[in-house]
């Protein structure tokens, strides 16, 4: 590629692109730019289709995608700029992935503090959809461990944004804003100390919905870490029977002798990487139930068993590419949260998706902690459940059966996941959305950021 | 947009008086909030069109879209998407006609050609444009099971769709790389107006039939597909039937 084409005048790539759940693609034209200069340079080579930043492209619909537009490509932004181990602060290009990032920290003891299920997205993009993992009741979400961060504006213009500064509004509009504000290059982080990349946790195998979520709701603040897979293909009296696993990081005593040595030691071997022949409907009603068999199966419960962070927080990262499993009609997440005292409304879904013949076999529920002050972010006080569906007939009608329990609870639905909703719910479950269009207005008046996501959910 | 599911938000239906294109239309709009554009000639078949999306929640607008008229057709897909993108496309206009008098009568033989092949090409080209520009859509283009080959009874007919068939068949690889989906429909024998007191044909369809394959078609961005789905193995047989039987098969 020549150094124009780097800068964005000419050989820009056409590329069709589509989230991870590989069901809405569209063309873009995409550059792929290394610094702050040169993603300014770029904007500038919009048209009135607009611009938007892609990450690793782990969000399942099309916040990443930008049809007939431009796309800019981030992950030449590569670089960690510095780590401070004594003030557990990290300064890193907004490309860097969060695998990248626990691979250099790890040495000085440092953690992450929010880690979602995979380690594949990349600072800018958490920053974006404002991430969550396993520890929100403990930790909140990403964007309240940043301490600042670059962002590239509408008119060219680098910013830095901190949580309290006088551009905190911005900064908060730009966490979970799906990055329609601008485009972060860069930011910092504050760390978490820790003695082991080890878990100690505790499995409790809890055969019906109810006694996992009264479970899960005694004694979650006693964990880092705390979440429940649950089975959705059996129903009668052990509907949502489930896993609940919570942890606290392992200490170094609590390691036995041989791992001791090296405690630190990053595990994270990738098994496979999917190739893409999977034929449709490999996951069926007979797969489904039998991979939701065996999953429930084989954990029986058990206390203070030593994980690693593979094992324990990111078991899908042993495999690459495992969303071509789903062959190539794709498939997508539904993912909401349902505030406390709904816990009907979170029964009453489970009872819908188990009777329903749509199969998932990754099932996810999860009690989150206080929100914070971004308008868009997605955790609130409540349960979250993700389910992973495969594409076919039938699937819009549950969806949106799904979406009228959550609006009617109170509840709504998580932009990272989102591909198929319409503009009038995310109007109703998102009620500060118009707040945040003013704030984004005021930064990009002639709405050059724009994705498939916001043309179809007409979020700016 | 196309959403995960495969509900549009916009939809255009060239030949906005087309029963298929309108069971197509009655069931996006039945699935999520759905803009339609009936581009048509003024008619009151086309006002009670409208009338019929309304009733199910649907924003509708009509474009003045005559296919004899090619030097219109790059202003009336310019119109057609004056509101915005269009995230699906239904190419179903057509005639049949006497086909009897098709093959002797110039005047009818020529409006056949005009209609179903030349405002194909026509409205085509211009639509591909755009579609190109938008990086993003489906194309569904309603050719016909008599394209693919001649027979005695309706071989005009049948000549004016293997063209559109070829042009569209054409287009799905040349829109592929733009992110456009061109998924050219074969049905057979469909009962609706334009087939009206015909004998009608083995596997026959009515319009709501069609429309579910168009629907499950653009879902599973498929690029080809047989209404009803039989008529593949069906025509793979009869394409290498030796003439001497296929000029003797009854229809």
């Amino acid at each position: 590629m020549s150094l124009l084409g780097r800068l964005g005048r000419v050989d820009a790539e056409l590329r069709t692109l589509a989230g991870w759940g590989r069901t809405a693609p569209s063309t873009a034209r995409v550059l792929c730019p290394s610094n702050a200069t040169e993603v300014a340079e770029a904007l500038r080579s919009a048209d009135d289709r607009g611009v938007i930043a892609r990450g690793l492209g782990r969000a399942y619909g099309d916040p990443a995608q930008n049809a007939g537009g431009l796309v800019i490509d981030m992950t030449r932004l590569d670089k960690v700029h510095s780590i401070d181990a004594d003030a557990a602060v990290v300064d890193t290009d907004a490309g860097v992935s969060l695998d990248t990032l626990m691979r250099r920290l790890l040495p000085f003891g440092l953690w992450l503090p929010v880690l979602p299920g995979t380690r594949q997205v990349s600072v800018g993009g958490a920053i974006a959809a404002d991430i969550h993992g396993k520890a929100h009741h403990v930790e909140g979400s990403f964007c309240e461990h940043v301490l600042s961060m670059d962002l590239v504006t509408a008119d060219g213009s680098v910013r830095t944004l901190t949580p309290e500064g006088p551009d905190a509004e911005l900064f908060w509009a730009t966490a979970g804003g799906m990055g329609l504000t601008g485009i972060v290059v860069r930011a910092t982080l504050k760390l978490n100390r820790v003695e082991t990349a080890y878990f100690k946790v505790d499995t409790d195998q809890i055969d019906n919905l109810d006694d996992l979520m009264a479970r899960q709701s005694v004694d979650d603040e006693k964990y880092l870490e705390s979440v429940s897979w649950f089975d959705t293909t059996t129903t009668g009296p052990h509907l949502g029977r489930g896993l609940l696993t919570r942890a606290n990081h392992a200490t170094l005593d609590d390691l036995p002798a041989k791992l001791r040595a090296n405690p630190l030691r990053f595990e994270a071997p990738q098994l496979l990487t999917f190739p893409n022949i999977f034929p449709p409907g490999m996951l069926n009603k007979l797969t489904g139930r039998a991979f939701n068999e065996l999953w429930y199966r084989k954990s029986p419960t058990k206390h203070g068993a030593i994980q690693n962070i593979t094992q324990f927080l990111h078991p899908l990262d042993m495999f690459g590419e495992w969303n071509r499993a789903y062959g190539p009609r794709g498939f997508l997440q539904y993912q909401y949260v349902i505030p406390f005292g709904q816990e009907e409304a979170v029964k009453q879904s489970v009872r819908m998706i188990a009777s329903s013949g749509h199969v998932s076999a990754l099932n996810v529920l999860k009690r989150f902690g206080a929100g914070n002050q971004a308008p868009l972010s997605f955790p609130a006080p409540g349960w979250t459940l993700a389910v992973d569906l495969p594409v076919r007939r039938g699937l819009a009608e549950l969806c949106a059966d799904l979406d009228k329990l959550v609006l009617d609870a109170g509840g709504r639905l998580y932009l990272a996941k989102e591909s198929r909703t319409s503009a009038e719910m995310i109007q109703r479950m998102y009620p500060r959305i118009d707040e945040w269009r003013k704030i984004r207005a005021s930064v990009d008046p002639d709405g050059i950021f724009v994705s498939d996501m916001a043309r179809r959910l007409r979020l700016t | 947009m196309i959403d995960a599911v495969g509900s549009p938000q916009s939809l255009l239906v060239l030949g906005g008086t087309s029963e298929i294109g309108l069971a197509v239309a009655a069931r996006y709009a039945r699935q999520k909030p759905l803009r339609v554009v009936l581009a048509a000639r003024p008619s009151p078949r086309l006002d009670a069109a409208v009338d019929q999306l309304r009733a199910l929640g649907a924003t509708v607008s009509t474009v003045p879209f005559d296919a004899r008229k090619p030097d219109t057709h790059e202003e009336v897909i310019e119109k057609a998407f004056a509101d915005g993108d269009i995230d699906v496309t239904v190419v179903a206009f057509g005639v049949l006609g006497d086909q009897e008098e098709a093959w002797t009568n110039i005047d009818v033989a020529r409006e056949l050609a005009e209609v179903n092949y030349v405002a194909a090409v026509t409205v085509g080209v211009p639509l591909a444009e755009r579609l190109r520009k938008q990086g993003h859509g489906s194309l569904v283009a309603i050719s016909s099971a008599a394209g693919e080959r001649a027979r005695r009874s309706n071989f005009v007919y049948g000549s004016t769709k293997a063209g559109f068939d070829a042009f569209y068949t054409g287009l799905t690889y040349a829109l592929k790389p733009h992110g456009i989906t061109v998924s050219v429909i074969r049905p057979g024998f469909v009962k609706s107006k334009m087939t009206e007191g015909l004998k009608q044909a083995p596997l026959a369809q009515t319009p709501d039939q069609v429309a579910d394959i168009i629907v499950s078609t653009v879902r599973n961005r498929r690029e080809q597909a047989w209404a009803p789905a039989a008529f593949r193995p069906v025509m793979t047989v009869l394409r290498h039937v030796p003439r001497v039987i296929f000029r003797r098969l009854p229809f």
